[in-house]
């Protein structure tokens, strides 16, 4: 159904490219896929990674922004490692354009990876996903100067649950660490859906999940945000839970907690030696994706923040990012060599 | 009862011939996606989905969760007939639904299956509309200690089932749990065991290990024996069906112990794989003839049947009520909802009720309409088995290939499988069960992350799993099971029970299998 044999992709793109510039010779430099894209998707069926690429797709199909077809593949092994190996082993296909987050720069930090962060590259960063701080809805704490007070109190024994183990949840923990003085313990879980349950259950303290994860169960009164780790508060928006909504939640910086900004990136990348053109023709496609009305009803329905980032921009970013992330690993002990 | 009259309106929404159609359409498509080892329930799900961006959520939701019931049936015939369980939670069926195919009655088989199966679902349905709102707050009370707890309990049930020595069954789920370490370890974030091989980072797929163990190995066998399946001379009839259905009633006790195992599983969520071990297990434990079962007993076939589809049912609930997924399935069918534009969690049933009562009410529908689908479709694949074997092996060695493929796109998978064939076929030779290996490779993985979290919430006190009523009770049970054989014969009960039934008048015992004519 959605496979096709690595020979035909060693076969067929001498040929894809010689059509290809037939076909673009009189006009400008331009590069267009003429089978079937794969969309690789880097987390399991469901996930946060899955809904982006599968939104971009249904967007794509409805505009018709793209002749081709798109079959998306899940490759969620490994934290996502699955999906970058696959891609990166690809070497030079323009047909892999594979979704994920700032994970396919952290993954080699950590651990020995079978594939090195250079061995993609960069096509575009399409949103950013915000961090809260979230308790049980049932918990006393008013704000989130009350939890890290109670935290002090009681060093090493409040617990945060997060999804995956030295991932961008546990750098936010150790970071909140940092900032306050707090000792927390960390306790992975498969995925923000299961750290969601073990938080509505009672049965750990809080935990860093983004808006989406914790959205409907917000909505019951079965968690609570504390505050949102951005710049500034979130746009203003329809009442959540008890009149209050995504605008009414406080920056953690303004309470106490010294982290102006945290936040994921939703990425998309290519084999590092795929043609410069298939990267601009994917870039233009994706920023046709981001102007559409439907996109924009993805980002707020799942308060991510639009932002849409390409070439040196993203490049920048990338190397910020990963800045940040790198000293935490070093402080904490986690770096792979 | 409010409940009741919201299904009804749900009802009326779905009454209509459009979405009978999808309906019918969904089960058929599902029990190919299910028949073609590889595909699965899940991946079935997500090829349709993009199919489904421009339908109306209700009719997209009916589609995907008829597809799913279609694919939970359609997994169990290729169990069944060729002993390659399409999904996780069919491997139970194979250990007394191939023998008895194989002893000529696929028919008796497959009715079997498909009629518990039915059943199974709609308890589960049934359960859903009567307690959503109570039971899902249930599962949240479960927290690591309790899922291994759950596991543990699964796996203690299953100790003792097989025939084979002890020791050989200790080897059999040791290598099974190391095979389960292989890839990410998501507690430490390292890798492990995986040989500096790019191909291993993801792990072990559990399909092809089960294609490999199941699938190849026997055909294997097979070829040794004479290049033929006994089914060959049983006779297709229609009226072996009605006669089975007729039977079914036998099987009440089986039926309603798995079903309660199912929906408890299901809930919890534990998923529907580790409800068809533990109620096979179960089922031979309680069994007056546990030398009958892994023979074709048809006890064997009703239990992990039914507790499958309770527990596939049930793993819905979680997913509506809490927007919690209980399996992979329902993961994808909640990608599913955000991207029509709705949100799961508890407030679902208040902003969309035509939604989530359409759906309950479709699951109804989609489980009759599924079940009349399958019955019928007996006889064709009960028939398949006559096709001579020099025909159909080759062909199933390419199934299974193309299967084993499908699963992550990668040729290294082929000779992943070919070691676990040729591992199976070695077990066989050997008299080493291979049950206790897929059941550790399944569950082992996820055992052991909620133990390393357990011993991180409890600073490594082992007392963690004494620490509350609800996973005293599961871990007592478990331990009650790995000793019953012991404490049993020491007490002497089972030569008491044994007595007691002979005292019992013969007419009022069900007929047992083989005197049937």
């Amino acid at each position: 159904m959605y496979k096709r044999t690595p020979l035909s992709a060693h076969q067929l793109k001498p040929l894809a490219l010689f059509f290809a510039a037939l076909t673009v010779s009189g006009s400008a430099l331009a590069w267009q896929p003429e089978r079937p894209v794969e969309f690789v998707v880097t987390s399991g069926a469901g996930g946060g990674t899955d809904t982006f690429a599968r939104t971009v797709q249904s967007i794509i199909g409805k505009h018709k922004l793209m002749d081709e077809s798109i079959i998306v593949s899940n490759k969620g092994g490994g934290s996502g490692a699955e999906g970058y190996v696959y891609s990166a082993s690809s070497k030079d296909d323009p047909y892999k354009l594979t979704f994920g987050t700032n994970n396919e720069y952290l993954l080699p930090e950590v651990g020995e990876m079978p594939y090195a962060a250079e061995d993609l590259q960069p096509v575009a960063a399409m949103a950013m996903d915000e961090f809260l701080i979230w308790v049980n809805g049932d918990a006393d704490y008013a704000s989130a100067k009350d939890f890290i007070d109670a935290a002090k109190q009681n060093p090493g024994k409040m617990q945060f649950a997060g999804s995956q183990s030295k991932d961008t949840d546990q750098t936010l923990v150790s970071m909140i660490e940092e900032a306050t003085g707090a000792d927390f313990r960390y306790v992975p879980f498969n995925g923000g859906s299961q750290a969601l349950v073990q938080l509505a259950g009672g049965h750990v303290d809080a935990n860093v999940n983004n808006p989406n994860e914790n959205l409907g169960q917000w909505q019951a009164g079965m968690v609570k945000p504390l505050c949102v780790f951005s710049p500034e508060q979130l746009p203003k928006g329809e009442p959540v839970y008890e009149d209050k909504g995504w605008g009414d939640i406080p920056t953690c910086i303004s309470q106490g907690i010294d982290i102006s900004e945290y936040r994921m990136p939703r990425t998309v990348w290519l084999p590092a030696d795929a043609p410069q053109e298939a990267v601009t023709y994917y870039q233009e496609l994706l920023r046709k994706v981001s102007e559409t009305p439907e996109w924009k009803d993805y980002t707020t329905r799942t308060v991510q923040t639009s932002q849409f980032l390409t070439g040196d921009e993203l490049e920048q970013y990338i190397d910020d990012n990963a800045e940040t992330v790198r000293k935490v690993f070093e402080q904490e002990g986690w770096n792979a060599s | 009862m409010n409940n009741l009259s919201l299904l009804m309106d749900g009802f009326a929404t779905i009454l209509t011939w459009n979405h009978l159609l999808i309906m019918v359409i969904g089960v058929m498509l599902g029990m190919l996606v299910g028949v073609l080892p590889g595909l699965g329930a899940p991946n079935g799900v997500s090829l349709l989905l993009p199919l489904t961006f421009t339908m109306d959520p209700v009719s997209a939701i009916i589609l995907l969760s008829c597809m799913y019931w279609g694919a939970l049936f359609g997994g169990s015939t290729t169990s069944i007939l060729f002993n390659i369980p399409g999904e996780p939670s069919s491997v139970a069926t194979t250990f007394d639904g191939y023998p008895m195919a194989r002893n000529g009655e696929a028919t008796r088989a497959l009715t079997l299956a498909f009629m518990s199966a039915g059943l199974g679902a709609l308890a589960g349905v049934v359960m859903i509309t009567l307690l959503a709102s109570s039971v899902a707050q249930f599962g949240l009370r479960f927290s690591s200690p309790e899922y291994f707890a759950v596991y543990f309990l699964a796996f203690c049930s299953f100790i003792g089932m097989s025939s084979s020595a002890p020791s050989k069954t200790l080897v059999s789920m040791m290598l099974g749990l190391a095979f389960a370490t292989v890839g990410m370890d998501s507690v430490s974030g390292g890798l492990r065991l995986t040989f500096g091989i790019p191909d291993l980072v993801k792990g072990i797929s559990f399909l092809v290990a089960v294609m490999g163990l199941f699938g190849i190995a026997e055909l294997m066998v097979t070829t040794e024996e004479g290049l033929s399946f006994n089914g060959i001379k049983s006779r297709i009839r229609v009226r072996d069906i009605l006669r089975t259905m007729a039977e079914l009633p036998r099987y009440w006790a089986s039926l309603i112990r798995s079903i309660l195992i199912g929906i408890w599983m299901g809930i919890t969520p534990a998923g529907p794989t580790a409800a068809s071990f533990m109620s096979h297990g179960i089922a031979k434990r309680f069994s007056r003839h546990p030398e009958r079962f892994g023979k074709g007993e048809p006890n064997g076939i009703v239990s992990p049947e039914a507790a499958d589809h309770s527990a596939g049912t049930s793993a819905l609930l979680p997913m509506l009520a809490l927007g919690v997924p209980g399996s992979a399935t329902a993961a994808v069918m909640m990608g599913g909802l955000m991207i029509w534009g709705l949100t799961p969690g508890p407030m679902l049933f208040i902003t969309r009720p035509d939604f989530v009562w359409g759906l309950v009410a479709s699951m109804y529908l989609g489980n009759v309409v599924a079940v009349i689908l399958v019955l019928s479709t007996v006889p064709l694949y009960a028939s398949i088995l006559r096709v001579p074997f020099a025909i159909i092996g080759p062909v199933i060695v390419a199934v299974i290939f193309t299967g084993v493929y499908q699963v992550a796109n990668s040729t290294f998978d082929f000779w992943l499988l070919l070691f676990f064939a040729l591992l199976g076929y070695l077990f066989k030779k050997l008299d080493y069960p291979v049950a206790p290996l897929v059941l550790t490779m399944v569950l082992g993985h996820r055992a052991e992350e909620a133990f390393r979290q357990s011993m991180v919430m409890s600073d490594g006190s082992l007392t963690v799993f004494w620490s509350n009523s609800l996973v005293t009770t599961i871990m007592g049970l478990g331990v009650l099971m790995l000793v019953w054989p012991l404490f049993s014969r020491m007490l002497g009960l089972r030569g008491w029970r044994r007595r007691l039934h002979r005292q019992q008048p013969q007419a009022s015992k069900p007929a047992t299998p083989d005197s049937r004519p």
